[in-house]
């Protein structure tokens, strides 16, 4: 195509009009009137001076409103004194120097040339003479060894730098941990109980009443090392729910209690704690990308963007009438990855 | 502003200001809170006052005995707390087929409600409306609260109960305006969607935590507006809306030549 | 510099300045500098401004930065709230430094929170400044040669943008973020052979262990601003190089640039906005709260709050996530594939990127475009372009509206699974629609344009020929108006060379020219030209009388019909 570089400042053809030039200046008020510059000036000077008079006020805030002492009001007035101090003073400052420029600066506009950017041919073969040059007395072309030492050395060189990095980054590797939950056991070897979240009260099947739901980490885990990360995965909510609508398959049988069943409180999405339990329904919605689980169906996905059930805890009641997981999870909780099935 | 302010630092202004706050909340809840006392030991009068109540507008979904129809469930047993929570929040009678009962103007007043909530309750035992005491927030720990909130409410609720979707048009509503006592008995009797925490999963002084929590959000906000505390779409729409918009408008103003 | 500029009579200047003056000439060559860059000249326009508000946002989220790092500890040591300490509803609770610092300066440091929310207002601000800016320029075309490579930076730049709010969110450690990395742990576990790996690597170890936050830290006050940092630098050193675009006028060409000096008018004006952004955003911390950690409460991995969404620019990638149906997790071989992950947080997004980030060059190869551009682009005048923009954008809505469905869900009283459904429809049809759409707006705007200049304006004034005739009196254009609406050049489709030679050899090269020309096709063959002086001189030759017909050939209306 040509119709790059049109020089519009050519005449006009069949084809295109002339660029008829720049059009006249307007003057402003403040141009012709020496009264209304004056006025212009004064509103400038005004500006500056509101934004002065706000600084100090918002200073003045800030010993006003003392915020050492226990009094959730001073916080409020401090952050909103110093804040609107603060922002009249740039406002002012900003509005002033505008105002200036547009109406009391010159304002007639100015032309500059541009050039292009591709260097002419004569520029264009120098520059291309100049690196022949040093490359040729740096000797590169006709030491290819050269050039691939000088080339694997510079790959290699960062590797001292790289292979420490990574290769601490990910703490152990053992990426198997996501196989395992405190639900396993506790530390001495004994049961793990149920207990509640997060006031870690073991819990009695009698005290889940039927369209109750309890949200459940393993007792004591919070006095435990890796705390945190042992929640993050162990996570269950327990439902009562009338036995008779419970779909259970032959295997899991023995994993409910009198319709009390036990799901990780993971999404098996992307991680986040699906807890919105609608107790008419018996479905649990995730807050985060609204997967839907149907508690009565072994927490089979209805909606959403998750594929897989939450995994089943497997529960029973001791002597006493406490809940306690009989084992851990049979399959890792929370998010798919890679290497899950294997 | 500096005499306050300098008055405000004084040593005995907390315990004035505790003092204040105590009898203020204190004449409110005498006035507007039920007492369980008069909830359990209703009269007589009170009982067929209910009976008759609960006939002209509740029967036609709830059966004349109380015991469900095909539109609505049985309610011999459902206790006190649950028909008073309904009534009060004008949540009952229900008045079209939505996703969940709204909850709109009361059309019984808080006499009335007490007198159908103790016919019920005389049908069955049930949970009890709670007592003044159960549910003031001044003596429940918010901190403790909070807590417990977050890890049992906050999913529906939202972190400082303003509400949030459940699925097919359902929603957990906002609790701004919620009473201490109504706060309680929904806590306790699961309405609708919502399970049931009972005094087992959280216990009485658990549950007036929550409320402490739940009432210490309807302080004023330290930073300003609020916007809703719906979160960060909120405040998304309002850089757009307030900053971007002046800023623009600045520019605007900046790149236009003076008169 | 051809421009004429009155200066004043050489005024006398105090001995003190002079010195100063001599002593930077001497050492660093100052009076160099100033004759070079003193009066450079910058077109006058509005839309050239939200670069800079991107800019100063960036400025202003330093300086309150500085301020934070000198009270936040960057730490996931568990420690108690004090039980004196506000707010209440945290005293005494457990929590982990970096989120009990940020909630006591907020409360116990005068100026912490107003400091915390100007920082986090910047920070939307910017990444919001930096998208309308892009906007800007691409659909007035400013990416053209010769700047594409300016375009990559931005584009660049924008991508920062969205890492420096990542980590700058996360930071203190609150339910809600806490939830967006653990989030972000189940993207990344998705990654197909590496991404338990990258989860570990990421987190230290398993989620959520206590190196995220310090890592984060690094990452959100050095990495990140250093790296924008310097490409900011690069990014207005090439502005300054080639020079602002201007939008067409009488005067303007592709060989100048017509505005205003450096100093003293811009300087004025871009140093008086800077001042104006930093004033609203610090009213707006003043007085509307935002990420009130201490609302959400310290993190633990059990607790979610309804409305668990990350802030707007991370919003689309939400939306994708939700959108995803389920079904597309396969486990092939053993070994687990999540598409429900995998395409809405990995090949959307990388789609919609790559899309945005190569279009100068699409556009290029399409033109076979060889000269500069320095004149923008009306964006009626680029139907295709403009049209392309459009809808990626509403791509972009639509996904960022899926991330907010709850909200939607609530404050219109519709059910979130019904919305989600809309979405996913909206998300395939949407965007062809707009595309549609507005190409024929375009399209019909130049049709105006033509009008006008053809016809010129109504004047609303109607008169009577003695035939009884009535004609409505149109005001012709004056030149310095017409100008505006025809300085842009006609574009047409590549014409390519046959695919073989008189002799029957085939062409090399002839594939390559093909899909050029389909593309060029796509962008052009639908097209309205501007007028032509002969369209012109003709329509004044039916003297004034009865409009002149463009008969329209197919879509193409235009001179070479006549």
């Amino acid at each position: 195509m040509s119709e790059e570089h049109n020089e519009l400042t050519e005449p006009a053809t069949a084809e295109s009009f002339e660029n008829p030039g720049l059009g006249h200046h307007r003057p402003r008020l403040g141009d012709d009137d020496p009264r209304a510059a004056k006025r212009s000036e004064r509103q400038v000077v005004a500006l500056f001076t509101v934004s002065i008079l706000a600084t100090i006020g918002g200073i003045v805030g800030y010993f006003a409103f003392p915020v050492a002492e226990p009094d959730a009001g001073n916080v409020r007035m401090s952050t909103l004194v110093l804040g609107l101090g603060l922002g009249l003073g740039m406002l002012g400052i900003g509005a002033a120097a505008v105002h200036w420029a547009k109406s009391l600066m010159n304002d007639h506009e100015k032309v500059e040339e541009r050039h292009e950017q591709r260097g002419d041919d004569a520029t264009r073969e120098r520059a291309v003479e100049m690196l022949q040059e040093g490359a040729a007395d740096s000797g590169i072309a006709r030491r290819p060894v050269l050039k691939g030492a000088l080339g694997t050395a510079l790959a290699l060189a960062p590797l001292s730098f790289v292979v420490p990095l990574v290769g601490n980054l990910g703490a152990d590797w053992n990426v198997s941990k996501f196989r395992h939950t405190a639900w396993a056991g506790t530390p001495d070897g004994g049961p793990r109980y149920l207990a509640t979240d997060p006031t870690d009260r073991r819990i009695k099947a009698s005290d889940i009443t039927r369209g109750s739901m309890v949200h459940v980490m393993p007792y004591r885990l919070p006095e435990e090392e890796h705390y945190l990360e042992e929640k993050a995965k162990a996570v269950v909510i327990v439902i009562r729910v009338d036995p008779s609508i419970l779909k259970e398959p032959e295997e899991r049988r023995g994993w409910s209690y009198d319709g009390i069943v036990a799901y990780s409180k993971v999404c098996t999405h992307v991680g986040c704690p699906v807890a919105l339990y609608e107790q008419q329904t018996h479905h649990v919605l995730c807050p985060c990308h609204q997967s839907t689980f149907d508690i009565t169906d072994q927490a089979k996905v209805v909606f959403g963007p998750a594929k897989r059930p939450l995994p089943q805890l497997p529960i029973a009641v001791d002597d006493e009438g406490y809940l306690y997981a009989q084992q851990d999870f049979d399959e890792p909780v929370g998010p798919s990855y890679w290497e899950r099935e294997r | 502003m500096k005499a306050l302010a300098a008055r405000r630092r004084h040593r005995l202004a907390p315990v004035i200001l505790m003092a204040l706050a105590l009898l203020f909340t204190g004449v409110v809840y005498a006035a507007i809170a039920p007492s369980a006392a008069q909830a359990d030991t209703a009269s007589a009068d009170d009982l067929t006052e209910g009976e008759r109540l609960f006939i002209t507008n509740c029967s036609t979904c709830h059966g004349l005995d109380a015991e469900g129809t095909p539109e609505a469930p049985s309610l011999i047993g459902v206790g006190a707390a649950s028909v008073h929570f309904q009534i009060v929040t004008g949540r009952m009678p229900m008045d079209a087929n939505s996703p969940q009962a709204e909850a709109k103007p009361p059309q019984l007043d808080e006499e009335q409600a007490q007198q159908v909530a103790a016919y019920i309750a005389s049908l069955g035992p049930g949970p009890s409306i709670p007592s003044a005491e159960q549910v003031d927030p001044t003596l429940g720990d918010a901190a403790a609260g909070g807590a417990l909130f977050r890890t049992n409410c906050a999913m529906c609720h939202n972190a400082v109960g303003a509400g949030g979707a459940l699925t097919e048009g359902k929603y957990a509503p906002a609790l701004y305006e919620s009473t201490p006592t109504e706060i309680y008995e929904a806590m306790l009797t699961g309405p609708q969607s919502m399970p049931v925490f009972n005094d087992a999963t959280l216990t009485e002084e658990d549950k007036r935590d929550v409320i402490a929590y739940l009432i210490e959000q309807r302080e004023p906000n330290p930073g300003g507006l609020s916007l809703g505390s719906l979160g960060p779409v909120s405040e998304g729409l309002w850089v757009f809306v307030v900053g971007m918009g002046v800023l623009i408008c600045a520019a605007v103003w900046i790149g236009s030549r003076s008169s | 510099m051809s421009a004429r500029t009155e200066v004043p009579q050489q005024r006398k200047t105090s001995p003190t300045v002079a010195a100063g003056a001599d002593f930077l000439d001497t050492r660093v060559g100052a009076s160099k500098m100033v004759k070079e860059f003193a009066r450079k000249i910058f077109p006058d326009h509005w839309s050239f401004l939200l670069g800079e508000i991107a800019l100063f946002s960036f400025v202003i989220l330093i300086l309150s930065g500085i301020f934070l790092t000198m009270f936040f500890v960057p730490s996931m040591t568990e420690v108690h709230y004090p039980e004196d300490a506000l707010p209440v509803t945290m005293q005494g609770l457990e929590m982990s430094e970096a989120f009990a610092s940020t909630v006591y300066m907020s409360y116990h440091v005068p100026g912490g929170l107003l400091m915390r929310q100007i920082h986090h207002w910047a920070a939307l601000m910017f990444v919001g400044a930096m998208t309308v800016h892009m906007m800007r320029v691409f659909f007035t075309g400013a990416f053209r040669r010769p700047r594409e490579l300016n375009w990559l930076v931005g584009f660049t730049l924008l991508i920062l943008g969205l890492a420096a709010g990542f980590s700058g969110y996360s930071l203190p450690d609150d339910v809600l973020s806490g939830n967006g990395l653990r989030i972000a742990d189940g993207v990344l576990r998705a990654i197909p052979l590496i991404g338990s790996y990258g989860s570990y690597m990421l987190f230290g170890g398993e989620f959520p262990g206590t190196d995220i936050i310090p890592r984060l830290f690094t990452v959100h006050i050095l990495l990140v601003p250093g790296l924008i940092l310097a490409l900011i630098a690069v990014h207005l050193f090439l502005i300054v190089w080639h020079k602002h675009t201007q939008f067409p006028g009488p005067g303007r060409t592709d060989r100048n640039v017509v505005g205003y000096p450096l100093f003293p008018v811009y300087t004025a004006k871009a140093g008086g906005f800077f001042f104006i952004v930093f004033g609203v955003l610090a009213v707006m911390g003043a007085t509307m709260s935002i990420n009130n950690v201490w609302n959400y409460g310290p993190y633990d991995p059990s607790i979610v709050g309804a409305g668990a969404q990350p802030d707007w620019y991370m919003l689309f990638l939400e939306g994708a996530l939700r959108l995803m149906p389920g079904q597309t997790e396969y486990v092939i071989g053993g070994f687990t594939l999540s598409l429900n992950i995998l395409v809405p947080g990995v090949v959307i997004p990388g789609i919609l990127f790559t899309l945005l980030a190569l279009f100068p060059f699409i556009e290029g190869f399409a033109t076979k475009d060889t000269g500069e551009h320095h004149v923008l682009d009306r964006p009626r005048n680029a139907p295709v372009r403009t049209a392309s923009g459009v809808a990626i954008l509403s791509v972009f809505f639509v996904l960022v509206a899926a991330g907010s469905n709850d909200l939607i869900a609530t404050h219109f009283h519709l059910s979130l699974n019904a919305i989600t459904w809309a979405f996913r429809v909206l998300f395939f049809v949407l965007p062809v629609v707009t595309f549609i759409v507005t190409k024929r707006i375009c399209l019909s705007l130049q049709r105006k344009d033509r009008e006008l200049v053809l016809h010129g304006h109504e004047t609303g004034r109607v008169v009577r020929f003695a035939s009884g005739e009535y004609i409505e009196v149109h005001r012709p254009l004056d030149e310095h108006e017409r100008w505006v609406l025809v300085a842009h050049g006609p574009r047409r489709p590549l014409e390519i060379p046959a695919e073989e030679d008189s002799a029957g050899v085939r062409r090399p090269g002839h594939r390559r020219d093909r899909l050029r020309q389909s593309l060029s096709r796509f962008f052009y063959e639908d097209r309205v030209e501007p007028v032509t002086p002969a369209e012109l001189a003709a329509a004044h030759a039916h003297d004034e009388h009865d409009a002149v017909d463009a008969r329209p050939a197919r879509e193409t209306i235009g001179t070479q019909s006549h």
